[in-house]
This record gives structure tokens, C-alpha cells and sequence, in this order.
């Protein structure tokens, strides 16, 4: 791979992709989309943060 | 350790090495030797992304933090989910569509060359310094395990590890952190099993977990508004997700790692496979260390964890005051385990007076047991700045483990922290070939000039490293030391790759000067305020939007905009 050539550098060459012109389907069998995958990761988050509330409430 | 331990340390550390060397043999080219193959399916990133992050350090220094804090620092996992799916969503894509080596050529197709030069400078001097640190991880393991002093042992490993990973490159990191991964698992679901088999009998889960609330170890969950507290809520949602966005967005030891994925979706599926387990794994290795801290109620500890300091101290120094500080220590903790068995009676009892008046003393004689250590850790230094609590579980390991289990965790421990150190090494040596010495120094070269350029950069880094952590003495465990120091630099790599991907009006000049106003603002607030570390990462990325933004206008229009994956 080439040094990237500063004369280019910024140009329309180099437009980075935008993320939701990624292939759609993630592969998985109950998953299919990446926004449900998303949204599946942040529950499990939300769920965890909820479960160590309640510890540290109930043991003070 | 006994003979079957040094066998078996010795038969898991060749077995390492050579499956290793096997598995990566005939990789000569530049691209292979810092990207990896680029076939990994999701599951090898997102273990390898896993490991690199964990590594000996964590699995070391976390439980040596739940001992001493409990599980409040799992709070500063809170912000990992949010970034890992705004990296797999936004930045994954953006790296992988411009077949990026490192993450900092970004920054000068975007920009121009000094963005990309600031991008790469700051990683360096963020990782090189951090090197310094994981250092300390495999020499605490050879410390603790033959006795010899740190700085000889950070000696020894460190130029182990230069020499794995010159030989080796990223896939021979890859494949062998799987596989130590999963030991590492092992030895400690084992130390779990063993710790619970050791408490006392009759401690119900009940009882254990009242115990272990009633001594502050399990607010795992801190609403506090203060800005000082180092661990809360608030810091973990907000200044911890810019952290960790800076950390796998941006630092090239983990670019490396996800951008080695057969495709986008390998590399994002082994993302979101680390945004979801890595709060419980975390919680485990912190419950670890609650779980040992209630464990050495009721069993003596050593007054200092660093026995080979200690023993240092004890030939060279005050001997007979460091028998005077064991034999109060010795008092000390028999007079809180007679009290937590009080406590316990009454609680079993019923009489909820008693219960408070024994929790009370409990309170009174686990402070008394603190001072003692407190006075060990300024025997050993005056200064107070040593900690022991990186030796609590490789002290219980040796101690309490069976025979051959405790030589296959020490083998897997070093080998982790050889790999951790490797990828970390091959991070900087890369960066600097590719960023710098490639783009600046000498353009037009063979494939095999940069490769070998890229080993001795990693030579380099790593004598770097060594000397470092020579010179320097930890104030904080190794797992917040890390992140201290990454909270210092990070955020304004961060702010560079958030104006390259969503402010396409700002140009390369405005970004670099902002950039580094930033940086100096960021370490004049580090030595000047008194919040948590964490929420430099939220002011310092801010501050850099803010300044290039405002550098920006002043400037004039910017010709040489790029549309962004935000606006496009």
C-alpha cells in the first residue's frame, strides 16, 4: 500500500462509506437486521445496569 | 510451586510458543506481519479484541481492585456497549471501505499529513507510556513466582516479549490469545470454586453477600453527583463511553485487532460479541475480588501482598519494625474475624441490637486492620506510593491452588501478558512505520525494508517500555493506571477522528492546532482539577470539537471538505 498522497488527501477518493450502505443481513437466525442486533446489545446493557442497582440496593 | 508446577509451566509456555511459530510460519510480507491474514472469523476478533483489552493486566489487577474497592469500577464498563456500537456502525465501516493498515491514515486521507503525523504522535506517546505500565503484568507473575526482585524480572520480560513479538507478528498473538483466553477462564472459575469451598462453613450466599455489603464491597452502582468521585454512574454512561470510544476506535492495538476480520460483518459481530459479555466477565473478575477479600476475613493474609519487597525490606531495612507491624496485623485481624463471627451469630439469631452493635465493631476493627496495612505500605515505601493489591490473587494462586493447576495459570498469566505486551509492541511498531517513518522519513522502499523497519521500531517501543517502567513507580494498580493515563491523551485523538467523521466543513489546519490546544488543555485540567479521570475523555473530545470548530471560522471556508458518512 502506497503513503496516501497529501495532494489527494480530503479528496472525493477518499469519501469514507456510509455505514448504512453495509450489506443488511447480519447472518444470524433471530437477528437479522444490525439496527435488532443493536438495540439487542444495548437491552442486555440497560439489563445488566439494572441487576447491579438491585444488588447494591439490597446490600448496602 | 512444586515440580509438577514447574513442568507443566514449562511444557504450556513451549506448547504456546511452538503452536504459535507453526501456525504463522511463512509470513514475510509487511501487510500480513501488522494486519494479520484478514481471513479471522468473528468469534477470533471478538476474542482477540477481548484479550488484547483484558489481558494479564486485567486479569491480574481487577481482582486486586474488587479486593481493596469492591465492584465499583465495573462502572466504567458502562460506556462500552454505546461505543462499541457506534464503532461497529460508524467507524468500522469507514476503516475497512479505505483498507486502513492504521487507523491514522484516516487522518490523512480525510485531512492532510500533520493531522495524520498528530494522530500517530499522540497514540505513541499515549501507548508508549502505557507500555511502561502492562510491562509491570508479566514481571509481577516472574516477581511473585521465583522470588526475584520487579526490576530484574521487568528486565527479563520485557526482552521476552520484544524477542515473541518480533518473531511472531499479529496472528501469532491472535492465535495463541484464544487459547490462553480460555485457561485463564479456567484457572479462575477454579479459584472461584476453591475460594467458596475455603470460606467458612456454614457462611451461607446470604450471609457472604451481607458481609461483603456490610464492608462497602458491593455498591456497584453509584449515583453521587460529585464530580470527584472517580467511579459513578454518570461517569461511567458519559465519560467512560468517550473513553472507550477513543480506545477502540482509535488506538491502533485494537484497530488492528477488528480490521483483521474476514469481512465488516466478522469484524462487527466480534464487537457486539465484547459490547455484550464484557460487564458480566468483568463482574465475575471483580466479584472474584470481593469473594477473595471475604475469604481473608477468616484467613490471614499477608500484611503486605509484594512478599518479595517485603522480604527485601525486612534483610535491608528496619527488620524489627516490619516484626512489629506483622505481629499488630496478626492482632489486628484476629480481633475482626472474632467480631464478623459475632456478627454472624446474631444475625443467625435474630437479635437485629446485637447485630448492629457487632456490625459496628466489625466497621471499628476492619479500620484498625487497615491502618497496620497502611503503616506496612510506608515501611516498604516512605512515600506510601507502592500498592500491593496487583499481588492479592497470584499470592492466593500459589497459596491456595492444587498442584499443576497453579503451574498452568502462572504459564497462561505470563503467556497472556507476553501476548497483551506483543500486540501493544506491534501496535506502535506498525504505527510508526506506517505513519511515520513510511510517510515521512523514506517513501519508496521494498515490502521487506518497512518490514524491517517495523521489527526494529517494536525493538525500539520496547526498550522504551522497559525503561519506563524502571524509572517509574506506580501510584495506582495497573488497571487504573492504564486507563488514567489513556484518559489523559485519548480524547484528543478522539476529537480528531469526531471532526474528521461528522464536521466536513473543518479543515486539516483548524484540527491540528485545536488538536493540540486541547491536548494542552486536557493536561493542564489533569494537574489542576480534582474530578474523576473519566471525564476528561468528555471535556477533552468536546474541547477539540469546540476549538477546531472556532479555529475554523477564523480561518475562512474549508476547500478541501469531505462528505461524511453523517451528512452523505
Amino acid at each position: 500500500m502506497k503513503p496516501p498522497d497529501d495532494k489527494t488527501a480530503g479528496s472525493s477518493s477518499a469519501t469514507p462509506e456510509p455505514a448504512d450502505s453495509d450489506p443488511r443481513d447480519t447472518g444470524l437466525p433471530l437477528l437479522r437486521t444490525w439496527r435488532g442486533i443493536y438495540l439487542f446489545v444495548f437491552g442486555c446493557f440497560v439489563l445488566w445496569v439494572v441487576l447491579l442497582t438491585m444488588l447494591t440496593m439490597i446490600f448496602p | 510451586m512444586n515440580l509438577l508446577d514447574y513442568v507443566v509451566l514449562l511444557g504450556t509456555m513451549l506448547g504456546i510458543a511452538l503452536y504459535g511459530m507453526w501456525l504463522t510460519r511463512g509470513r514475510h510480507n509487511l501487510d500480513s506481519y501488522l494486519r494479520g491474514s484478514g481471513d479471522s472469523r468473528w468469534f477470533v476478533v471478538g476474542l482477540s479484541v477481548m484479550a488484547t483489552q483484558a489481558s494479564a493486566v486485567t486479569f491480574l489487577s481487577t481482582p486486586g481492585q474488587g479486593f481493596a474497592s469492591g465492584l465499583g469500577f465495573i462502572q466504567i464498563y458502562f460506556g462500552m456497549p454505546i461505543a462499541l456500537i457506534i464503532i461497529a456502525a460508524v467507524f468500522l465501516p469507514i476503516y475497512r471501505r479505505l483498507n486502513v493498515i492504521t487507523a491514522y491514515e484516516y487522518l490523512g486521507q480525510r485531512f492532510d499529513t500533520k493531522a495524520r503525523l498528530l494522530g500517530a504522535a499522540i497514540f505513541l506517546l499515549q501507548r508508549g507510556l502505557g507500555a511502561g505500565i502492562t510491562i509491570y503484568a508479566p514481571a509481577i507473575v516472574l516477581s511473585t513466582v521465583f522470588g526475584w526482585r520487579l526490576d530484574v524480572t521487568i528486565i527479563c520480560s520485557g526482552l521476552v516479549v520484544i524477542a515473541y513479538t518480533v518473531s511472531g507478528g499479529s496472528d501469532a498473538v491472535n492465535v495463541t490469545q484464544k487459547y490462553q483466553i480460555g485457561v485463564i477462564f479456567a484457572g479462575m472459575l477454579a479459584a472461584c470454586v476453591v475460594l467458596l469451598h475455603k470460606l467458612p462453613a456454614g457462611l451461607g450466599l446470604t450471609d457472604a453477600l451481607t458481609l461483603a455489603g456490610g464492608m462497602h464491597k458491593l455498591q456497584a452502582v453509584n449515583f453521587s453527583t460529585d464530580p470527584r468521585e472517580r467511579y459513578t454512574l454518570w461517569s461511567g454512561v458519559l465519560g467512560a463511553t468517550f473513553l472507550m470510544l477513543a480506545y477502540f476506535g482509535t488506538d491502533q492495538s485494537q484497530v488492528q485487532r477488528y480490521i483483521s476480520g474476514a469481512s465488516l460483518r466478522e469484524s462487527r459481530l466480534g464487537l457486539m460479541f465484547n459490547a455484550v459479555f464484557k460487564i458480566p466477565m468483568q463482574f465475575f473478575i471483580l466479584s472474584l475480588g470481593v469473594l477473595l477479600f471475604l475469604f481473608y476475613q477468616f484467613e490471614k493474609p499477608p500484611v503486605y501482598f509484594n512478599e518479595v519487597e517485603w522480604k527485601h525490606q525486612a534483610e535491608h531495612g528496619d527488620a524489627s519494625r516490619l516484626q512489629a507491624i506483622e505481629t499488630d496485623f496478626a492482632a489486628a485481624h484476629d480481633r475482626e474475624r472474632q467480631q464478623l463471627e459475632t456478627w454472624l451469630n446474631a444475625r443467625r439469631t435474630g437479635n437485629s441490637a446485637a447485630e448492629t452493635a457487632a456490625r459496628a465493631a466489625v466497621s471499628a476493627a476492619h479500620e484498625e486492620v487497615e491502618t497496620v496495612r497502611a503503616q506496612a505500605e510506608m515501611a516498604v515505601d516512605p512515600t506510601g506510593k507502592k500498592k500491593d493489591t496487583d499481588y492479592v490473587f497470584i499470592t492466593f494462586i500459589l497459596d491456595y491452588l492444587p498442584h499443576g493447576l497453579i503451574g498452568l495459570l502462572v504459564a497462561t498469566f505470563f503467556a497472556a501478558a507476553l501476548s497483551a505486551k506483543a500486540a501493544e509492541l506491534n501496535a506502535l511498531g506498525s504505527a510508526t512505520t506506517v505513519d511515520i517513518y513510511r510517510h515521512v522519513i523514506k517513501r519508496q522502499a521494498s515490502d521487506a525494508h518497512y518490514l524491517a523497519a517495523s521489527k526494529w521500531f517494536t525493538v525500539f517501543w520496547g526498550l522504551v517500555s522497559i525503561s519506563f517502567a524502571l524509572s517509574a513507580t506506580l501510584a495506582e494498580n495497573l488497571i487504573q493506571a492504564v486507563n488514567i493515563i489513556g484518559s489523559i491523551f485519548y480524547p484528543v485523538m478522539l476529537g480528531l477522528f469526531v471532526v474528521g467523521f461528522f464536521l466536513r466543513r473543518i479543515g486539516g489546519t483548524a484540527v491540528f492546532w485545536g488538536a493540540l490546544a486541547t491536548q494542552v488543555l486536557v493536561i493542564a485540567l489533569f494537574f489542576r482539577l480534582n474530578i474523576s479521570y473519566l471525564w476528561y475523555n468528555l471535556i477533552g473530545c468536546a474541547a477539540c470539537v469546540l476549538f477546531s470548530a472556532v479555529l475554523q471560522m477564523w480561518l475562512g471556508p474549508n476547500n478541501r471538505s469531505t462528505p461524511t458518512p453523517a451528512q452523505s
